[in-house]
């Protein structure tokens, strides 16, 4: 398991490596100017010639990327062209925001899903079936962007019960330890901060888990079928076990592997696919940052925030793999 | 008899109304104001961004600072001025008793000479410990400044490299903010950007970045009763649904950008107003002079008689701009009400097109803006729309567009045949727009402002002319001829100026939709 572990670990350098190449050739083909784009039609020649200087576009590509590899290797991101600062603090500002909403999320979206597609498959053919599955095809058919004004439109207008967006509300005070709002809450004791945090993190959290919830309901349910369909389901409710032992103890665990398998790349996919729920939602994340990053033409910033992501995604399948080992022990890595 | 009663009621409740109407201002309170964007720094002689502009007029003061609803300025942190006879010296005189906001365990501190060298020396000398940024706004409209020089600890003198009549305006702007010498030189300018001090209203409490930024009524502001809010949140909220819902559901209450298609949901709310003027901007179709048949004037007419422009404010602006008869706003000063838009007359186009020798109309390229603004709020669909009318007299265009850093540099290269563009006014001074956009010194191949690349010696004269005088009639006098000069040889199709368009709860009261300046919440109060 450990020379797994480490054999995966290092196989992920060369994974990295040829996603910084791929993003730095990517952002080198997307056509303009960040120095134009950035001071627009309001400026004269000499600053923009400038610009170019200091930000070094002036270099051929390969000369640019081998310093910010460089600088890589040496722990420097780089700093954001648009805001000035360096990328790392930046990130250090935004990642917490992303994972809450995307831990939430998923946390959301597994128990709902899983729930569902356990109960479709107990009932297949069934109404209760039939309503889970139409649930499933809806949430992974609907936009993210829409589901998220319509949600905004019914609870925070129509049925005020819920704040519109953002994390906080204006004035309700919490100290930041982590970054991650209900987990300062908690630490600090701060009751009245933690139901504000929680309130604003329920719209944004339902909505981007939509369609993973759909995902896993449907994934948990085919996958439940066909363990149910086998002879020690048939053995084990003919030695007398209870339905709920039989579905939730022995069929259950032997299906979870591929749901696990879905969990896992849909966490990955939450923290790139925030984009749109924290636009809508005003969501300060990193993916509101990265997407105005694009707009800017801010090259680094766009470099760090896809790398951050991308070796997340890598880390994550990584402990998905891991925890095969956990959850069947006939699974070895040796 | 029952006619008298009815007149006496109405009358009692007009009166009742009024009455109430008038309230007086009223202390206290704090007001969200939601914006699409997060500022970047706040730093005023280093920003490009309009939403840390936003945020900086709240936070600091200029020397003169403009009159609410209008592009015309008054004594701010100066009390007046003086200008040499060959107008190459501007000598301020500094209002005593004005405040610097406190920072860290730093006490407020009069503000004096000292500061306003500072602000403006970090910016145009190269060698300053404080230079730090690229000062793009300085090296474009402020190059004309050579030096600022203290006088005494209430007094600065400004030397000019050429006398320059947009001066006093330009100092009115965001980039000649005066800034704390004495905090940028405790924090640093890094720090400072995150951590502005200024003479302002308001003064900076904290920054959330991508969220909130949240400013405090400053006690000792020089200009009392000024403000009446005990503070301002500015709240970033990127999509404009969601910005509406916030304002109808009362979580914000003022609503920044509003677009044309989102003002009657605002109009119809009676929780909301819907503050509404023009622009200090025009969009415009250049016809770039450098490629045929575009250098040909007849066909140039043609081109401006082919477009029905009042069915393009209505239908795509939806009515909220107006139709722009000349190359400037009507709401800047100097502009011509004396010139007659050419007629849209379809025939006369085509007998145009005929005398310039194209009696089967000829084929082209329109290029437009991959990005909306508020002169041009649908640039593709108004593209779609001139294109038609075109082709209606016989010039058949093709429609291009390219990224947004691409096309400034295409047009500024003069590759279009036709090219939409527009332009929203820095300073409020006509030389903003008729020298920067039309003058053939700003024709240079590749840095064009000019991409009609229209040159007119006299115009250019009356430019140059208009700079030097810092007399306003006869800078008035100047600008008028020079429309009547560029409506004459008609470089452009001048198609529209867009309305500024804010939203609000019905209770703030006094917001300032100022041409130039954007965000500014000084006056504002609550009536609730």
């Amino acid at each position: 398991m450990l020379k797994y572990t480490i054999r995966r670990l290092i196989a992920i350098i060369p994974v990295l490596l040829g996603l910084l190449v791929l993003i730095a050739l990517l952002i080198e083909f997307i056509p303009g100017d960040p120095a134009r784009v950035m001071l627009g039609q309001h400026v004269s020649e000499e600053a923009l010639a400038a610009l170019r200087d200091r930000l070094g576009l002036n270099r051929p590509f390969i000369v640019r990327f081998g310093i910010y590899l460089g600088n890589l290797f040496r722990g420097d991101w780089g700093t954001s062209i648009r805001e000035g600062r360096p990328i790392l603090t930046i990130l250090a500002e935004r990642i917490p925001a992303t994972f809450e909403l995307s831990i939430a999320a998923m946390i959301i979206s597994s128990i709902v899903g899983i729930s569902i597609g356990i109960l479709s498959a107990y009932r297949q053919y069934s109404v209760l079936d039939y309503v889970g599955m139409v649930i499933a095809l809806i949430g992974i058919s609907m936009p993210v962007f829409w589901l998220g004004l319509m949600m905004i439109y019914a609870f925070s207008l129509v049925i005020p019960i819920l704040p519109f967006g953002g994390r906080l509300t204006t004035g309700v005070a919490l100290n930041s330890v982590t970054g991650f709002y209900v987990l300062d809450a908690i630490l600090t004791g701060n009751l009245a901060a933690l139901g504000d945090v929680l309130r604003h993190l329920v719209m944004p959290a339902v909505a981007l888990g939509t369609i993973p919830m759909a995902i896993i309901t449907r994934m948990t349910r085919s996958s439940m079928l066909e363990v149910l369909r086998q002879d020690y389901i048939n053995t084990a409710r003919a030695k007398g076990l209870s339905t709920q032992v039989v579905v939730l103890r022995h069929a259950f665990k032997n299906a979870l592997i591929p749901v696990v398998t879905v969990v896992g790349l849909n966490f990955g996919v939450l923290l790139g696919g925030a984009i749109l729920t924290e636009t809508v939602f005003a969501w300060p994340g990193l993916g509101t940052w990265l997407l105005d990053s694009i707009y800017a033409r801010d090259y680094p910033a766009v470099q760090g925030g896809v790398l951050f992501i991308g070796a997340s995604f890598i880390l994550i399948n990584l402990l998905v793999d891991l925890s095969y080992a956990w959850i069947n022990p006939k699974v070895k890595y040796d | 008899m029952q006619v008298l009663r009815r007149s006496w009621i109405l009358f009692l409740a007009i009166a009742l109304a009024l009455g109430l109407g008038a309230v007086a201002q009223e202390h206290g309170g704090t007001l969200i104001f939601a914006r699409g964007g997060d500022s970047v720094r706040l730093d005023p002689a280093d920003i490009t961004d309009g939403e840390s502009v936003k945020v900086c007029q709240n936070i600091f003061n200029t020397l003169y600072e403009f009159d609410q609803g209008t592009s015309t300025v008054h004594p701010a942190l100066a009390t007046s001025y003086e200008v040499s006879e060959d107008g190459l010296e501007w000598t301020f005189f500094l209002r005593k008793g004005v405040m610097f906001h406190p920072w860290g365990d730093n006490p407020s501190y009069e503000m004096t000479a000292d500061d306003v060298v500072f602000t403006f020396a970090r910016q145009y000398d190269e060698a300053h410990p404080y230079h730090e940024g690229d000062f793009a706004y300085w090296g474009y409209m402020y190059n004309y400044i050579s030096q600022v020089v203290k006088v005494d600890d209430y007094t600065v003198k400004f030397i000019l490299s050429r006398p320059s009549a947009p001066n006093l305006l330009n100092l009115s702007c965001f980039t000649a903010m005066i800034v704390s010498k004495r905090a940028m030189e405790d924090m640093g300018v890094e720090e400072f950007r995150n951590n502005p001090v200024g003479t302002g209203p308001f003064k900076f409490v904290s920054w959330t970045r991508g969220s909130e930024i949240v400013l405090e009524g400053f006690d000792d502001y020089w200009n009392a009763p000024y403000p009446y809010l005990d503070g301002v949140v500015f709240r970033v909220i990127p999509e404009e649904q969601a910005r509406l819902i916030a304002l109808k559901a009362g979580e914000i209450d003022i609503m920044d950008s509003v677009t044309p298609d989102n003002a009657p949901l605002i109009e119809q709310d009676a929780s909301l107003t819907l503050l509404e003027a023009p622009g200090l901007n025009v969009g415009y179709v250049a016809m770039n002079q450098m490629i045929e048949p575009f250098d040909d004037i007849l066909v140039r007419l043609a081109v401006n008689h082919a477009i029905d422009k009042q069915t393009l404010v209505s239908t795509f602006y939806k009515g909220r701009g107006e139709v722009a008869i000349n190359p400037m706003p009507s709401n800047l000063f100097g502009w011509n009400d004396e010139i007659v838009d050419y007629e849209y007359n379809p025939d006369l186009a085509r007998a145009y097109l005929e005398a310039a020798g194209y009696p089967d109309g000829f084929d082209t390229e329109l290029w437009y803006m991959p990005v909306f603004r508020d002169y041009f709020p649908q640039p593709k669909l108004i593209a779609q729309a001139i294109q038609a009318q075109l082709a209606e007299v016989g010039i058949r265009a093709e429609l291009v567009t390219f990224e947004w850093g691409t096309y400034l540099e295409k047009t500024e290269a003069g590759e279009h045949p036709m090219a939409m563009l527009g332009w929203m006014g820095d300073n409020g001074d006509p030389d903003n727009f008729i020298y920067v956009l039309l003058d053939k010194d700003a024709a240079t191949v590749g840095s064009a402002g000019n991409i009609a690349f229209y040159i007119n010696d006299t115009l250019h004269d009356i430019n140059i002319a208009a700079q030097i005088t810092v007399d306003v009639d006869t800078r008035i006098a100047l600008y008028k001829q020079a429309q009547v000069i560029i409506h004459g040889d008609a470089p452009w199709l001048t198609v529209a100026t867009g309305n500024r368009m804010v939203g609000v709860r019905s209770y703030v009261q006094d917001y300032d939709l100022n041409p130039v300046v954007k965000g500014r919440m000084e006056f504002v109060w609550r009536n609730d």
